[in-house]
């Protein structure tokens, strides 16, 4: 018997897992993705409740976060080019400008 | 014809606001016309409410003429209104007429001082503060006049600012002044506490119904009133200032410091008198004050050398009269005096500008004498000024000084008190004819004692100044007849202030009537005009006549010499005792609580800001996954909290 | 056990192996080669639930376009890999314990009896109308506004990552 905690749980192992790649790894592309993944949780998550409430607004909603993510792994990687353009390093360690 | 009374204050308010804005524009005889000239209309609207009052009856002289209804708050009300009866009119025409003289005086006397304009802008609105101040139909406008010749007194004394000594005098004026203030408004708290306004006619009407005689109250009213009175008048011991205040120019201490200002208050007590009359006691410390007061100044006034520091302590000493003989309830005498000392201490204080102008600003006596042939009319003047305050029949000074202290005589205050106050008077009586003398005959008389370049530049002052003198001089030889002995029926003084002080007369005071016997008043006059003659006697011999006997005088009676010389050390004693603290507490405050205290807590507050910055600051690592790591462990926090 | 309860399983571990993998590989390539079954297994989860239009969109957008993106970046800046370098961070050690915490609470969140009653297999959300149908609908009566906001965001992002990977002038 399937039921909505399945997916509920299943949602929140991957949506952990992916929290675990933006907080631990160095490098930075691979912490893009990790937000992919975090995403793609969600989503299982919107998906699920909304057959359990027989409601096609999460599904909207899940059109609408595919989109976003779309746009920020778009502006992400452009933003690591210039990075990469500009410190020779996509490791996270060594970007710091930020400090303080 | 009485509401031409508005006008009065009027046309120094007008002045003043011409002169505000575009004073300085104008040449100086304009600027002179402008505030010479609204004196003069104002004189002359003075002189038209008063006919309007006199065709008035006889007992219903008394106009309030409200202008605007100002405060109005729960049970207390005031309002902005003018009060004309014969008090207020005998002292807008004394204010308005020796002001419109002293205006007149002060162009010539003024002329090439680069604050002309300014100096008639100060003047102006002096005028117009007194005249709110012996106008108002209440304490509260009584008080802002009050509060504002302070004002005009203080920026006059200190006319020649860059001059420390003038400065410094000016301060001296407001704040002794500020102390004697702070009297008169706990008194005028008491006053609207108890009868819920400050309006006098209401105030004046309800007394005798709320307050018995001698209830404490009243008493304490009263002599709170007194110490403001003291303050502004130049009474013990709130004299200091007034000597100081010679700094400012000649005709200001004239105008101030002899004729207005300082008589405020014997207006004031002489206003308040049926609140007076209800508290004996205060009476009784009224007169001690006083008389008190005016044989302390005369004994200063006997040695002192600079010309305008006689007429100074002559002054106060007079002022001391006039507070005399309000405590032993002669309030028309009071206000006689009031009156013809205007005119002769205003002639002396512009005489003695003349002499001062003629000379090249000397002002020390043992560097004069032997004016009376350089300055002729000066000199006539000033002698028959001298004459009027020493006492000599029958220049004005006589009358109302001999009516001060015949009521003194006469007085219901107990255990004699009355006959020594005259006694003392008397004595100090003796004193003024020997030192106003000892200034005519050391400046005037004798040899040349002046500086040879002084003495060349020296001449009679222009028209601008005698002509004012001529004026007073004839005001002070004639003023007198206005209130001739009473035994002659025909005083004109009585008659006219009669019905304002009329409540008096239940208590004995201010009666127009003769208590003892015509002879016992002969001969107290005589004894006065005696004594008076003697006084002028002994000056003419110790001064001109035999000088080297001074000489011997002066060290045998050292101490006396020194006492009287150096003020009896009041200003020492202030200082030491008063000043000195209040400087050192001052200081204290100023670095410990100022400095450490409250600057430190705002630097400390400032220094912890940023610290405290700096500490979150060190948050900011710049690593995004340190920014990502709590906002995760945020959440887990969140969670742990929802979930248990 | 029916055929619904076995395809969940297995599609639910692949993707969850894949993830784990993708997310621990020390080259980018592996990384993004890994996580593109992720997808696709994730698009089975939701034909599972019964959105077969979105299972589409999600094999086109994020399985298909983004990774394909993801590795032209790669490509692009020929990260190399060192051996012998660690692939977390320095002081991650927090950020493990962090993780572990927030899973076990996410799944005990999850398990809770907070949904009552048994869950639905695999039935039509919309009765005589398919997913696609019922999800364009929606879209395009109730959710029009931030329909069109949306394509306005595409159309920023597109000029902004223009101007940001732009190379500057010489």
């Amino acid at each position: 018997m399937i039921t909505l905690s399945h997916y509920l749980v299943l949602s929140a192992i991957l949506f952990t897992i992916g929290v675990t790649g933006v907080l631990m790894r160095k490098n930075v592309i691979i912490i893009l993705l990790s937000i992919e993944l975090m995403l793609t949780a969600v989503n299982i998550n919107f998906i699920a409740f909304s057959h359990y409430m027989q409601n096609p607004d999460g599904q909207v909603f899940v059109f609408f976060v595919m989109t976003i993510a779309a746009a920020e792994a778009t502006l992400g990687l452009a933003i690591i080019v210039a990075l990469f353009r500009n410190l020779e390093t996509v490791n996270v360690d060594e970007i710091n400008q930020m400090k303080g | 014809m009485t509401d031409a009374i508005v006008l009065v204050p009027l046309f120094p308010l007008l002045a003043v606001l011409a002169n505000l804005t575009f004073g300085r524009r104008l040449s100086e005889a304009k600027v002179g016309i402008m505030a010479s000239g609204a004196l003069g209309a104002s004189f002359l609207a003075s002189i038209i409410s008063v006919v309007g009052l006199v065709r008035m009856e006889s007992g219903n002289r008394v106009v309030e003429m409200v202008l605007y209804e100002w405060i109005g708050s729960g049970t207390f009300s005031a309002d902005i209104g003018f009060l004309l009866d014969p008090l207020s009119a005998v002292m807008i025409l004394v204010v308005t007429g020796v002001g419109f003289l002293i205006h007149v005086y002060s162009v010539g006397y003024m002329h090439n001082d680069p604050g002309f304009a300014r100096y008639f802008l100060y003047l102006n609105l002096f005028v117009f503060a007194m005249l709110l101040l012996v106008l108002g139909n209440s304490y509260l406008l009584l008080f802002i006049g009050w509060e504002g010749v302070g004002l005009c007194s203080y920026l006059l004394i200190g006319f020649w600012y860059h001059k420390d000594s003038a400065a410094d005098a000016g301060k001296k004026a407001f704040i002794v002044n500020r102390i004697g203030d702070f009297g008169f408004m706990l008194g005028m708290l008491f006053i609207a506490v108890t009868f819920g306004t400050l309006n006098f006619t209401k105030v004046f009407a309800e007394a005798p119904h709320v307050f018995e005689s001698g209830q404490g109250m009243v008493v304490l009213i009263t002599l709170l009133l007194f110490v403001g009175a003291c303050g502004k008048s130049a009474q013990l011991p709130l004299h200091v200032w007034l000597p100081d205040a010679m700094e400012g120019p000649t005709p200001v201490s004239a105008l101030i410091h002899a004729a207005t200002m300082v008589t405020a208050g014997v207006y004031m007590v002489a206003r308040s008198h049926v609140l007076f009359d209800l508290a004996p006691a205060t009476l009784l410390t009224v007169a001690i004050v006083g008389t008190l007061t005016a044989l302390f100044a005369g004994t200063i006034a006997l040695v002192q050398n600079d010309i305008k520091r006689v007429l100074a302590y002559s002054t106060v000493s007079q002022l001391g009269y006039m507070f005399l003989a309000l405590g032993v309830g002669a309030y028309t005498a009071a206000i006689f005096h009031l009156m013809t000392h205007a005119f002769f201490k205003a002639l002396l204080f512009l005489g003695a500008g003349s002499v001062i102008h003629a000379l090249s600003d000397e002002q020390d006596i043992r560097k004069m004498g032997g004016l009376r042939k350089i300055m002729p009319t000066t000199y006539r003047t000033f002698v028959i000024a001298s004459l009027a305050i020493a006492g000599i029949p029958p220049l004005a000074g006589f009358m109302s000084k001999d009516e001060i202290l015949y009521s003194a005589f006469n007085s219901t205050h107990p255990g004699g008190a009355g006959i020594l106050l005259w006694l003392v008077g008397i004595l100090t009586a003796f004193m003024t004819a020997f030192y106003m003398f000892r200034l005519v005959f050391k400046t005037f008389h004798g040899e040349s004692r002046m500086d040879p370049e002084v003495e060349k530049h020296a001449h009679e002052s222009p028209r601008l100044i005698t002509a004012p003198l001529t004026i007073l001089a004839f005001l002070s030889a004639v003023g007198g007849f206005l209130g001739i002995p009473i035994f002659l029926k025909a005083n004109v003084m009585h008659n006219w202030l009669g019905p304002v002080f009329e409540a008096a007369a239940e208590y004995g005071h201010d009666t127009a009537e003769a208590v003892h016997s015509l002879g016992t008043e002969l001969g107290l006059m005589g004894l006065s005009v005696l004594v008076a003659t003697g006084g002028i006697l002994l000056a003419l011999t110790l001064i001109l006549r035999r000088p080297n006997i001074t000489e011997e005088i002066r060290s045998d009676f050292s101490f006396l010499y020194d006492l009287f010389l150096n003020k009896w050390w009041v200003d020492e004693l202030y200082d030491i005792v008063v000043v000195n603290p209040l400087r050192k507490i001052s200081g204290m405050f100023w670095t410990e609580i100022d400095g450490k205290g409250i600057d430190g807590t705002l630097h400390g507050i400032g220094r912890s800001a940023l610290r405290s910055g700096g500490l979150l600051s060190k948050l900011q690592t710049g690593f995004v996954q340190n920014y990502a790591l709590s906002m995760a462990a945020g959440l887990v926090l969140m969670l742990i909290w929802v979930l248990f | 056990m029916g055929l619904y309860d076995i395809m969940f399983y297995y599609l639910a571990s692949v993707a969850v192996i894949t993830a784990l993998l993708a997310v621990s590989r020390a080259n980018p390539v592996h990384a993004v080669v890994f996580l593109v079954p992720c997808f696709f297994h994730v698009a089975g989860i939701f034909v599972l639930l019964g959105a077969e239009f979105l299972a589409a969109i999600q094999i086109l957008v994020p399985a298909g376009a983004l990774m394909i993106l993801y590795l032209f970046v790669v490509f692009l800046f020929n990260v190399s890999e060192v051996k012998g370098q660690r692939i977390t961070h320095r002081k991650s050690f927090l950020a493990g314990i962090v993780a572990m915490l927030l899973i076990f609470l996410l799944i005990v969140l999850s398990i809770q009896s907070l949904f009552p009653g048994p869950f639905e297999e695999l039935i039509a959300t919309n009765i005589g109308i398919d997913n696609t149908a019922a999800v364009g609908g929606s879209l395009f009566t109730k959710y029009l506004f931030p329909f069109e906001l949306a394509s306005l965001v595409l159309l920023v992002v597109m000029f902004g990552a223009m101007v940001l990977a732009r190379r500057e002038e010489e």
